[in-house]
């Protein structure tokens, strides 16, 4: 799962990468959520990540990578 | 929602106009045009939607005291180009990665988080050794222009925040 939000360029690198790596993956664009679908969306990423911020990618709702970390995002799911 | 049309056009301005004055007051924008200028793009579509130019790479919240904060450039733009080498969404750099020396790395968030937010923390300098001042001291939270008058500047004369984005310093 990806919580990314529409305008952010690191959330974008991502989605890329992600699609480039041919994994399965569901997103959200929390910007473009409103209302109390938004603060759910938060309150799960919040979960994973405390600061809330983007991008976040859960991975097998085992592990959270925060940002655009793209050596890790490969070595996790480059297997 | 009625959001105005972004246009090739006013991106192009934007950015020229944000390179202009990043490097007239000692910053640097990324090198990396059409990041950069994607970025340009979010954060007019920030200020579309909202009514105020919003990092693009946070969540605003729509409501623009609650989020002067993250209005770029940010409070936290700084303290991030002097411990990262880039502000948070990266549009602001420094000479390193501006010259293509170093790359752009990931940048931990410094703002609070949710929860925490709002519980405004006055930084205002008391100390019982320093002479009683004629005048307060105000600070700009962008870019740390301090002046001594009685109410902030209307627009900061370094940086050209606007007065909301000042604190109380002494």
């Amino acid at each position: 799962m990806l919580y990314a939000l529409s305008t952010c360029q690191w959330c974008h690198k991502t989605k890329v990468l992600l699609e480039e790596l041919g994994v399965e993956f569901d997103y959200d664009y929390v910007d473009l959520l409103e209302g109390k679908d938004q603060d759910a969306a938060m309150d799960s990423l919040e979960r994973w990540n405390p600061k809330g911020s983007f991008p976040t990618l859960v991975i097998d709702n085992k592990r959270a990578i925060v940002g655009f970390r793209e050596q890790e995002i490969r070595e996790v799911l480059e297997v | 929602m009625n959001v105005p049309e972004i246009t090739e056009r006013s991106v192009e301005v934007t950015y020229v106009t944000l390179k202009s004055d990043a490097e007239k007051n000692g910053y640097r924008l990324n090198l990396d045009v059409d990041f950069t200028k994607n970025l340009v793009r979010g954060l007019l579509k920030n200020e579309g939607r909202y009514g105020y130019r919003a990092c693009p790479c946070r969540l605003a919240s729509g409501k623009k005291d609650e989020d002067l904060d993250i209005v770029c450039p940010c409070d936290y733009r700084d303290a991030d180009i002097d411990e990262y080498g880039a502000c948070y969404c990266a549009l602001y750099v420094n000479e390193a990665i501006a010259s293509g020396k170093q790359k752009v790395a990931p940048v931990p968030e410094r703002r609070p988080p949710r929860s925490e937010r709002g519980k405004h923390v006055v930084r205002t300098v008391f100390n019982a050794d320093l002479p009683v001042l004629p005048l307060p001291v105000w600070r700009c939270k962008v870019c740390g222009y301090l002046c001594a008058r009685e109410q902030p500047p209307e627009v900061c004369p370094i940086c050209k925040a606007a007065k909301e984005r000042f604190e109380r310093f002494i």
